[in-house]
């Protein structure tokens, strides 16, 4: 990676050597990463999709058929569901978590007193697992124990806020404790990418005028853009993988209404004992990612060079 | 050379008990109380011949434990044994060749005449050989009802099913809950199996698990039993409690009717010291058909490449089907015991039923033993969607049918 800057300075040599021999010492230091990459990544994943098209059951065997895998997986029921959950709770995360750490960030960068106080606080739920985020909030969303009750005993007894029992909107209970999980730790990036922020430009904003907000809207947030990028594959990469919150706060209940797609990849694998449904299933989601992942890189690294 | 002979025995002995001494990981998802008080009743017995018994209980149903079991087993980190529910699960671990061949143990201790009934040993052979130890039975086709619950409502105990459902308005009036019912998919395909055989009868339940008869399952009889869930459904639509033992907590304390559950629920009354008869009545059978379908545990031992440990496991599997083992283990499990011959005198009323109908033959071979875990899980699926919606009994039966079509 080092390599271009370093050779900026060096005069140009009568015959360059080859592209791939330069810096050797760097190639032999990533020949392990770049055989993990393939054999683990590449060689793992052209595994699960070539055993997706056979009948495996507990054990993977070769016995091939096609897209019955397929086909069964988009009939079934609870596969839509998951589908449908995973497309509400990563739109919504998505939203909220970089709003909200972008909010959390932009008041403490005003020079708030106690901040490190408060910065701490907020990073505090990012140090639980998911299981015991899960846990907590299945308490606290208990309608006997929990918030419900609590409002009820403050003398309003008709509230009523149940969503973990509730099919329509139990995601939405989940989808508090990912944002209170989650939230913190965007909030940290986001703060690192304001302090980067080079004072004279507020000066500059505000000898032209400019109000604050409108300063952070137009201004700040477009230089802010690798930071937001930054947040949004981590964030991406939480929702695509989201499976201990829901196995620990709900367990895909109630009936099948918060069922996401990596709980029945593993339930199908495991449970079920039908490894090529499983596999089928991450398939799905392999080529979902892809999907969404090959439009934007091509946008973001292919357009550059031109532009 | 007196001095060298004793020598040579002291050592003997040494390097006997050293052999003997062995420590077992055992793993199992007996959690709750009742479960928990009957799984020490084996280790207990198995510390007591001078082994370790290494405790892995996993939290969580079956469903939860049996993908680490299996994964461990798969993925070369065996423990000494574990329990699974015996039937087609463990099918292709033992193909592969990862399960430990039992059968020279159960020649010695003649196994074959003394389960009873013999399709549990059945359901642990395979071509001839047997793989594991059945330690129990465990029938789900039991209705638990609260006295408490109707002395509130003030209507008598009901006797069968139909008694149930019609006792279910007063039940209500009374602010109770009539059914309490865990939202898990197993417990709700469990009281779906019961209402099947109480209101469609044996020969259609046998018809369509059994020989997967596609007719049976979209006949009037099927229908009739979708339609009977959907009553069980409106009656069960305040209980949102997530695990069977808070459901069963449930009806122990008053605030619910009944729950149908297998007989594993009794531990739990036994914990809160309820007595048969007097606090709680149970209904095999939901009072209807009285027959008890016989799943259970066993228990299964990973091929170790360790004569001692092998040794060890062989040991192990002698002692949990001995008769006092049986007795203390089963007692504390409110289940009953594999084999027909020990003195079970000490079991309390509603095990007496049980015992009474297995002497008599009322006995289904267990969903477990002939659907594969894949529909098994389509199933739950399928029930789980059910109870916690507005299907409609048609469309249950519908996409219950299409699911039997799939089965192998």
């Amino acid at each position: 990676m080092t390599a271009t800057s370093e050779q900026i300075g060096t005069p140009i040599a009568a015959k360059r050597p080859s592209r791939w021999l330069r810096n050797p010492m760097a190639k032999i230091a990533s020949i392990p990463m770049i055989l993990t990459a393939l054999v683990v990544f590449v060689g793992g994943t052209t595994w699960t999709v070539v055993y997706s098209f056979t009948d495996s059951k507990l054990l993977p065997r070769e016995n091939f058929v096609g897209f019955d895998q397929y086909e069964r997986l988009w009939s079934t029921a609870r596969w839509m569901v998951s589908i449908k959950n995973l497309a509400l709770y990563g739109v919504c995360s998505l939203v909220l978590t970089l709003t909200i750490g972008f909010i959390l960030a932009a008041l403490l960068d005003r020079k708030v007193r106690f901040e490190g106080a408060f910065r701490t606080i907020f990073l505090y739920p990012f140090a639980l697992s998911f299981v015991v985020t899960g846990l907590a909030w299945q308490w606290i969303l208990n309608p006997d124990f929990g918030l419900q009750n609590l409002v009820r005993e403050w003398g309003w007894t008709s509230f009523t806020f149940d969503p973990l029992n509730n099919p329509d909107i139990v995601m939405f209970g989940l989808l508090i404790a990912g944002i209170w999980q989650g939230s913190g730790l965007i909030m940290c990036i986001m703060l690192a990418g304001l302090r980067g922020i080079d004072e004279d430009i507020w000066k500059a904003a505000r000898v032209d005028g400019i109000g604050t907000i409108k300063t952070y809207v137009v201004i700040i947030i477009p230089m802010m853009r690798p930071v937001f990028i930054t947040s949004l594959v981590l964030i991406a990469s939480g929702i695509i993988k989201l499976y201990d919150l829901v196995v620990a706060q709900t367990n895909g209940g109630p009936g099948i209404s918060s069922e996401v797609p990596a709980k029945y990849v593993i339930n199908y694998m495991f449970q079920a004992q039908n490894l090529a449904q499983g596999f089928a299933a991450s398939t799905m989601m392999l080529l979902s990612v892809v999907i969404i992942l090959i439009p934007w890189a091509y946008l973001e690294f292919g357009g550059r060079k031109r532009g | 050379m007196k001095l060298m002979n004793k020598l040579l025995t002291a050592t003997a002995i040494v390097s006997a008990s050293a052999a003997s001494a062995v420590e077992l990981e055992v793993t199992h998802w007996w959690t709750s109380g009742g479960e928990a008080a009957a799984v020490s009743k084996f280790a207990e017995a198995w510390n007591a011949t001078g082994n370790t018994w290494l405790d892995g209980a996993i939290a969580g149903s079956g469903g939860t434990a049996r993908p680490i079991i299996i994964s461990r087993i798969l993925g070369g980190d065996p423990m000494a044994a574990t329990q699974l529910n015996h039937g087609r699960q463990a099918e292709e671990l033992i193909e592969a060749g990862l399960l430990l061949d039992l059968t020279d143990v159960a020649e010695a201790g003649g196994w074959k005449d003394i389960v009873n009934p013999p399709a549990l040993l059945d359901a642990c052979t395979l071509d001839g050989k047997i793989f594991c130890v059945p330690v129990n039975i465990h029938s789900a086709q039991w209705l638990w009802l609260s006295h408490a619950a109707y002395e509130t409502a003030g209507v008598d105990v009901p006797t069968n099913w139909g008694e149930f459902v019609a006792s279910a308005p007063q039940l209500e009036e009374a602010g109770l809950v009539p059914l309490a019912m865990g939202q898990q998919g197993w417990q709700q395909n469990i009281a779906f199996g019961d209402i099947t055989l109480a209101v469609a009868g044996v020969d259609a339940w046998r018809a369509v698990s059994v020989d997967r008869d596609i007719e049976v399952a979209a006949g009037p009889e099927y229908a009739k039993v979708f339609e009977e869930m959907v009553v069980a459904r409106d009656m069960a639509k305040n209980s949102n409690v997530q695990d069977w033992n808070m459901a069963t907590n449930m009806v122990i304390t008053g605030q619910a009717g009944g729950q149908i559950m297998g007989d594993w629920a009794q531990g739990e009354f036994q914990v809160a010291e309820q007595v048969a008869g007097v606090d709680y009545t149970c209904l095999p059978g939901l009072g209807v058909n009285e027959i008890l379908d016989t799943g259970g545990d066993a228990f299964y031992f990973p091929v170790i490449d360790d004569p001692e440990i092998e040794a060890a496991q062989k040991e192990l599997a002698a002692l949990l089907i001995s008769p006092e083992v049986q007795v203390a283990f089963n007692l504390a499990k409110g289940s009953l015991p594999v084999r027909g011959d020990i003195d079970m005198s000490a079991a309390n009323d509603c095990m007496q039923k049980g015992l009474n109908i297995l002497a008599n033959g009322g006995v289904l071979p267990s969903g477990d033993m002939s659907l594969t875990p894949d529909t098994q899980t389509q199933i739950e699926d399928l029930m789980a969607e059910f109870w916690s919606g507005d299907m409609s009994a048609e469309d249950g039966q519908a996409r219950y049918v299409s699911i039997i079509e799939q089965a192998e």
